[in-house]
């Protein structure tokens, strides 16, 4: 702890969860100063009991992680996704995508929330120029037009051009910008757990539409998966009551029978599952990156991967902005991330919208539209290795650390 | 002028202030120079790194450098030469620009060596510098041969020099007249007088006679699609140009 005092950075972040600490790392590489200030014990952030959700972690968020200096801390906790299959309940065609059809390299990995903190908690002890403040709570954060004065419970006082808010869904940052959101709620509730089973996953990630809503199981280090079960609000009290067989049960009635008896080892998690997306990612010396700026519902897995794009994108300019000597809290260069980003996640939550409005129902017409639409887009090779990219987060106009280059 | 002191009436404070706004607001009336600023202070950073034998992706790479401004307005140049490391002094004819600039720079917490001076001035009073810097000047001198003479005695033998300007061309004249004053408004009108622009080759003339050897000379154009501004070949509109001071033989 800083204790009283006062501290000039050249950044300040407010949140040091995953995308938060990913930001300051990725500043800091570039020789920035960086103040995080995190409310929560780092311990407990960390510990068993926590987080237990796993997070798809796309090539280019890898390439990241890796840049950064936190990947090598996770490697070995990393499930590689080599192959995605998707198929709609009962119906017999499905579609089908394979890594070595957009170059031999896995579509990404699934690692564990709490392993990908414990490897950026790692990366910071190789990162000077970054200092956490945890457990500490910014009671004030005063945006001006010529900086940001933030002062913490403990009377220090800390001083920087610009302060980012990582502090997920509920940012106070945003609110005190008065920065309003725009949300959707899908009346469905996303059950969350991992998952052993007797036979291997060979790396297929298994995404099943059912009536309800999708159900998938994605391949994680050794013979576990990461479920992700989508089932209507009203129904999820009941499922999440049920003892553990009765649950394992209803879990092989749905998965099948290729990995043999599952059975269920982590605690159930629930999220309702909805889309916010703020009408601005940017305000006086300020910018939102993260669940801050869009949330969304885990589906498509993309929530952290958008997240890390909007880490490397603002670090780039940042950077780019402090090589030129430039104000990099002025309006110009926050204009540029919100630009770069903004169209970004408007069509990855439109996606994400998209495919849970198209699966998630059983009126025929639309049934039959999905069924065609699986089975087509398999036989025609362009769109399929596009939604492929796209699952891989590597098309479209990707930073630099994005694309695993150096800032 | 030492603005902030008790002898300075508030409402000329109050007027500096709003001087600075105007300067630093990126869409106020000086919109143009900040999204020309980019493309300069790229061009400068890689020049004046090449020249002096510095890393461009340090974060500091002029650090120790004396750097003078000349024709700085309310520094939009100045402070961030200053964050790149150097040590500047700049200098204007105008004081409330001087005022204003000093102001900003206070509330920046940059130090800046802020002048109301003429560059034939202080060459007279013998200073040098490792650069010299002058941004949108020479089209609004009314002796460039003086001027630039002016310039290539403050830099020091070995130093470097940074210009940039308009062409004369008929290009230009529709670009900056018609286009910039007129049509679109960005620049009052009257802003410029196109005879007053300079072609390279009278540039580079005037340099040599002064001592000085014009190196390069680059293109900055506007990109309709990002609505940017870009270094590029064509020097028929806007351009840069870097000259150097041979070292004494």
């Amino acid at each position: 702890m800083a204790g009283k005092g006062q501290i000039d950075t050249d950044l300040l972040i407010i949140g040091g969860g995953m995308v938060g600490l990913a930001q300051a790392l990725a500043v800091a590489s570039a020789g920035l100063r960086v103040v995080v200030v995190e409310h929560q014990d780092p311990g407990a952030l960390t510990g068993a009991g926590h987080d237990g959700r796993v997070s798809s972690v796309s090539y280019g968020s890898h390439a990241l992680f890796d840049r950064i200096g936190a990947w090598r801390h996770m490697s070995s906790r990393a499930g590689a996704i080599r192959e995605i299959r998707v198929a709609d309940g009962g119906a017999p065609l499905f579609l089908h995508f394979d890594h070595r059809d957009v170059g031999d390299r896995p579509f990404g990995y699934m690692v564990e929330n709490r392993h990908i903190r414990l490897a950026l908690g790692k990366a910071l002890a190789d990162a000077p120029d970054v200092t956490l403040l945890a457990p500490a709570e910014a009671t004030e954060v005063r945006r001006q037009r010529t900086g940001v004065v933030a002062r913490l419970a403990d009377g220090c006082e800390i001083r920087a051009p610009l302060v980012v808010g990582a502090e997920g869904r509920q940012s106070p940052l945003r609110r005190q910008a008065g920065i309003r959101c725009l949300s959707w709620q899908y009346g469905q509730t996303a059950i969350v757990t991992t998952l052993r089973h007797q036979l291997p996953h060979h790396g297929v990630a298994n995404e099943l539409f059912l009536a309800p809503g999708p159900f998938a199981l994605l391949p994680m280090r050794g013979k576990r998966s990461a479920l992700v079960w989508t089932e209507r609000h009203a129904d999820v009290p009941a499922l999440l009551a049920l003892d553990d067989d009765a649950f394992d049960g209803e879990i092989m009635a749905r998965a099948g029978d290729h990995w043999g008896r599952i059975h269920c080892d982590a605690p159930r998690w629930s999220y309702p599952l909805g889309l916010q997306n703020a009408e601005r990612y940017i305000d006086t010396r300020l910018a939102l990156i993260g669940d801050a700026a869009h949330g969304m519902h885990p589906v498509a897995g993309q929530g952290l991967n958008l997240g890390l794009r909007d880490v490397a994108a603002l670090a780039e300019v940042l950077v780019d902005a402090a090589r030129l000597g430039l104000d990099i809290g002025g309006d110009e260069v926050l204009r540029r991330y919100q630009r770069w980003r903004r169209f970004d996640a408007l069509t990855m939550l439109v996606m994400t919208d998209g495919l849970v409005r198209l699966f998630s129902n059983d009126i025929a017409p639309l049934r039959l539209a999905r069924i065609l639409g699986l089975g087509l887009v398999d036989r025609i090779g362009p769109a399929k290795r596009f939604f492929e990219r796209h699952a891989a987060a590597i098309s479209g106009d990707l930073p630099k650390l994005i694309r695993g280059e150096a800032l | 002028m030492t603005v902030g002191a008790a002898s300075v009436d508030p409402v000329e404070i109050d007027r500096f202030e709003k001087i600075a706004e105007e300067w630093w607001d990126p869409d106020g009336p000086m919109r143009p120079l900040h999204h020309l600023n980019r493309p300069r202070l790229a061009y400068s950073r890689d020049r004046l790194c090449r020249h002096f034998g510095r890393p461009a992706a340090d974060l500091r790479p002029l650090r120790g450098l004396r750097l003078l401004d000349v024709g700085c307005g309310g520094g939009l140049l100045s402070e961030p030469f200053r964050r790149l490391g150097a040590e500047v002094t700049a200098i204007d004819a105008g004081a409330d620009n001087i005022a204003a600039a000093q102001r900003h720079a206070a509330r920046s917490g940059l130090e800046i060596d802020y002048r109301v001076a003429s560059a034939e001035a202080l060459a007279g009073a013998n200073e040098s510098f490792d650069v010299v810097v002058s941004m949108e000047v020479v089209e609004h001198v009314a002796d460039l041969a003086v001027f630039l003479d002016a310039l290539v005695t403050l830099c020091r033998p070995g130093g470097a020099l940074l210009l940039s300007t308009l062409n004369r061309t008929t290009r230009s004249y529709l670009a900056a007249i018609v286009g910039a004053e007129y049509l679109l408004r960005w620049l009052p009108a009257g802003t410029h007088d196109w005879r007053r622009f300079r072609k390279p080759a009278e540039l580079g003339r005037h340099l040599r006679r002064a001592g000085a050897r014009l190196e390069d000379v680059t293109g900055v154009r506007f990109d309709p699609g990002d609505r940017d501004w870009h270094l590029c070949r064509d020097p028929r509109v806007n351009y840069l140009a870097y000259a150097s001071k041979a070292e004494k033989s």
